[in-house]
């Protein structure tokens, strides 16, 4: 027994001294600030900082591989702590944060459950991940056993759901993804990605010149998450109120439920959250990067201008907006009329936009009140130019000076200035465009008795929205068509009496497929009117350009629109960038904000000292191959969504809203008609 | 020629995992993966020669002299892990190398059934120094071999269709019954 204890007492001993000499020969000297750092750490060992473990993590940090805001786990206080070890400033860093793309269809069907697979790698290598397509989510959640912090778990319908507030971005479920769906990406670079042809991109997004992600937004509608569609949508258009009302919607022509059925009424749904938004009395708070400290003029506020403008102060950039009319907006805000679209929801969504810190300064125009001189010496660092398109072209025909004769964007800019007109008896509206029938919808609500539309075409050939001629024509307005100006006829008072023109007939097709109108010799009639409008197009308004310094090397187009390049939007000027009108000639709203994030994206490229340069394999205006489809088997035919209007009689007395928002019973049951292409699958509807 | 004869036997037929069932958990735990497989491997062959030469040595020329063989499992258990730290603390300093390859693994097999099976072994079939060299070195080299063939094999079986009752472990133990009745047919090799 006493031997016994003997023994262990001394191979204890041994063993010890063998090690405490052992500690003391082998010996490796380590920074002591390596454990200290280490302390601050989170002791994760998550890998999300891209280093092995946190004692690694430690090491680069007081070897000063890496930044004292490595660990993304611990956040901002552990960053400062380390940097109060180390000496160093904290510095602020974006949170990374893992998105899932693939929010599912709601009735998939599960082609592979209950087979024995149970892992989403298994099926991806053995049946190349086609569980209806190819694309989505394969919903067997290696995302979410792969993660460290519990933020992923299996969503209702089958597919996962990342809980932002414990995602730490260490990015293990993207790593454990095999279909590429889970991505670890940092606000900032959400905000700056454009479509690219790998993407999984359903035909709407493909088309929205914004690139907004639509099944999303429909998705989160359908699932009663009204301020997660706000934010989606707002990741691509901060316009989303004016946007829902007036956007022509070319996305609902790609509508794959639009082959077989009516199309997804997009913009009606969009509207809807945008305007729950509003009602909700409370606003959606809207993140910003941290600030770089660069900063940019931007030069116009309309849809353009205010979409450059959001987009660099969420990527951390101070902007300034510089507006020539006493309210921001621009075409939006005099070009669109109070019935489309009411002022005060305008000013609404442009405070939201000014709130996130950008400062406007009004009744500053470019060119006179400032330019491109005294802005450099305000010290910008860019500039981005989305002046618009706001000078009508002229008829070219006799008497347009006459008392009575207005030109479209003149008109209407003034009448939503709040300028008073005396009303005609009887008015005349040049051209078959957009802003033709907004002045006609004027000036019936402004109480004029007849109102004429002159189009030197027919019907089928305006370029007007379907709805807009719908309506003027529900309102009371009077078509001329296939007739030409040729002369304002005026008494001596130099007041415009009568509209001659000369009858027109259809010919051979011209250049844009369109049967070129021929005119009708001795045809010539007149039209008793004592106010003419001209509306057949506007061009941006480039005198800027001699009277601005520093602008000598600005090439203009011929069509007068600044020259850039049609992707970075970048101008001849490297440190000037465009967008909107001024870049694309008038176009539309939608079309503007798109560009405004382009231009956004590009300066930001420029400011951080990158290339400039679209995305990889951008898909700048085209579609994927094979996306669009001839037919959509399966669906069963269920009716859109009715637009609510304000009664004719009552709406052709006042400038209250005609279109009414839908219902949330119309918006659910509308958001459940979306097939949710390119998220799970080809979503059919059970039979 | 005996060695030879010693070496086969310890690897293929007395295989200290699939015949001799003995360190199990790592069998089961690290073999999901190929490259934790073969990190294992390697970090159980470079302890278990070491372990197998010292506890040689502590029985011999201690534990026998002084009648202390009732002690054995205590002090080959205290003596392995003081090893195990003392080749941490030797590779840290001389052979960072070696060090960082072998990471986690060195300290984990500490208290592993299976070096300390194998000590055990040679102290019971009262093998020589050389014997108990050459044995523990194929021992470990034993569990090498089927521990990658197990992750092997589990990897391709993360792609078969495995009823939902059997999936994860208990298909892998089926597995592990499989293979170790593989290994059973070496039995009448030598």
């Amino acid at each position: 027994m006493i031997e016994a204890i003997l023994f262990m007492l001394g191979i204890g001993a041994a063993c010890g001294s063998v090690l405490s000499v052992a500690s003391k020969v082998f010996y490796v000297y380590e920074d002591p600030r390596i454990a200290e750092v280490e302390g601050f750490l989170a002791g994760a060992n998550c890998g999300g900082c891209g280093y092995a473990g946190c004692s690694a993590a430690a090491v680069a940090v007081v070897e000063g591989n890496a930044p004292p805001s490595v660990c993304i786990v611990a956040g901002a206080e552990a960053a400062a702590n380390v940097a109060a070890v180390m000496g160093l400033d904290a510095g602020t860093a974006e949170p990374l944060k893992s998105y899932n793309e693939c929010n599912g269809g709601n009735r998939a069907a599960n082609k592979y459950y209950y087979t024995g697979l149970n892992t989403c790698k298994a099926v991806s290598a053995l049946y190349g991940g086609r569980r209806e397509c190819e694309i989505g989510c394969l919903g067997f959640g290696d995302c979410i056993r792969s993660c460290a912090f519990d933020a992923i778990h299996m969503g209702p319908e089958g597919y996962p759901v990342v809980d932002e507030t414990k995602c730490v971005g260490c990015g293990a479920c993207q790593r454990a993804c095999p279909k590429n769906i889970l991505t670890v990406k940092t606000m900032s670079q959400r905000l700056l990605h454009m479509n690219a042809e790998d993407d999984a991109l359903a035909p709407c997004r493909q088309t929205c010149p914004a690139e907004i992600d639509i099944p999303k937004y429909i998705a989160q509608i359908r699932n009663g998450d009204y301020e997660g569609a706000v934010n989606t949508i707002r990741e691509r258009n901060p316009l989303l109120l004016s946007c829902g009302r007036v956007c022509p919607h070319p996305c609902e022509d790609r509508c794959r439920r639009g082959i077989e059925d009516e199309p997804v009424s997009i913009n009606q749904l969009k509207r809807f959250v945008a305007d729950f938004e509003m009602n909700s009395g409370k606003r959606i708070p809207i993140p910003c990067a941290p600030d770089t400290g660069k900063r940019v003029a931007v030069i116009g506020g309309g849809p353009a201008g205010l979409s450059c403008a959001f987009f660099l102060r969420r990527l951390g950039h101070g902007v300034t907006i510089f507006e020539s009319m006493p309210h921001l907006g621009g075409m939006i805000r005099y070009g669109i009329p109070e019935y489309r679209l009411p002022k005060k929801i305008l000013d609404w969504e442009i405070e939201g936009i000014l709130n996130l810190g950008i400062e406007a300064r009004v009744n500053a125009k470019f060119g006179e009140d400032f330019d491109m001189g005294s802005l450099a010496f305000e010290g910008y660092d860019a500039v981005f130019m989305g002046v618009g398109a706001w000078v009508d072209y002229n008829l070219g025909v006799d008497g347009e000076k006459l008392n009575g004769c207005y030109t479209g964007i003149d008109f209407l800019s003034r009448l939503a200035s709040g300028e008073k007109f005396s009303v005609p008896r009887k008015a005349a509206v040049i051209g078959g465009g957009n802003s033709a029938i907004d002045c006609v919808r004027n000036l019936i609500r402004l109480g004029t008795e007849e109102v004429w539309i002159v189009y030197r075409r027919t019907r089928a050939e305006m370029p007007a929205n379907e709805v807009e001629i719908e309506a003027a024509e529900h309102e009371g307005v009077k078509f001329q068509f296939l007739a030409a100006p040729v002369r304002v006829v005026g008494d001596e008072d130099e007041n415009a009496t009568h509209l001659e023109y000369l009858k027109m007939e259809l010919g051979e097709p011209d250049a844009s497929g369109r049967r070129r109108p021929v005119p009708v010799e001795g045809s010539e009639t007149l039209l008793e009117v004592d106010m003419v409008i001209t509306a057949i197009g506007q061009r941006p308004d480039v005198s800027f350009k001699e009277s601005s310094k520093r602008l000598d090397d600005l090439n203009i187009t011929r069509w007068n629109t600044i020259d850039s390049d049609p992707e970075t939007l970048q101008s001849s000027i490297p440190y000037i960038f465009t967008g909107g009108d001024s870049a694309t000639g008038p176009s539309l709203v939608v079309e503007a904000i798109g560009g405004g994030r382009r231009a956004a994206r590009s300066i930001h490229q420029y400011l951080t000292g990158e290339e400039i340069k679209p995305v990889p394999k951008s898909l700048f205006k085209k579609n994927i191959p094979g996306t669009i489809f001839d037919s959509v088997p399966g669906v069963v035919k269920t009716p859109r969504a009715k637009m609510t209007e304000l009664p004719v009689k009552e709406r052709i007395t006042s400038f209250i809203e005609v279109d009414q928002v839908l219902t949330e019973e119309e918006a659910i049951a509308e958001s459940n008609r979306c097939l949710s292409c390119c998220r799970i699958c080809y979503n059919k509807d059970a039979a | 020629m005996d060695y030879i004869i010693l070496a086969i036997s310890c690897i293929l037929i007395n295989n200290i995992l699939l015949a001799q069932y003995l360190g199990n958990c790592p069998f089961m735990g690290t073999s999901k993966k190929m490259e934790t497989a073969v990190g294992m491997a390697f970090a159980v062959v470079f302890v278990l020669v070491m372990a197998g030469v010292i506890t040689w040595i502590v029985n011999t020329y201690v534990l026998a002299k002084f009648g202390l063989d009732y002690l054995r499992t205590i002090a080959f258990i205290l003596v392995i892990a003081s090893l195990v730290q003392f080749v941490e603390m030797f590779l840290k300093k001389s052979i960072p190398a070696l060090y960082a390859g072998l990471g986690i693994f060195l300290p984990l097999i500490t208290t592993n059934c299976a070096v300390m099976g194998v000590c055990l072994i040679n102290v019971n079939e009262e093998y020589t120094f050389v014997q108990a060299l050459v044995s523990s070195f194929s021992y470990a080299v034993g569990f090498g071999l089927a521990l990658i063939l197990f992750a092997g094999v589990r990897e391709r079986v993360l792609l078969a269709r495995v009823p939902k009752p059997l999936q994860d472990t208990s298909i892998a133990l089926v597995i592990a019954g499989i293979l170790s009745l593989t290994f059973f047919a070496f039995k009448g090799m030598v």
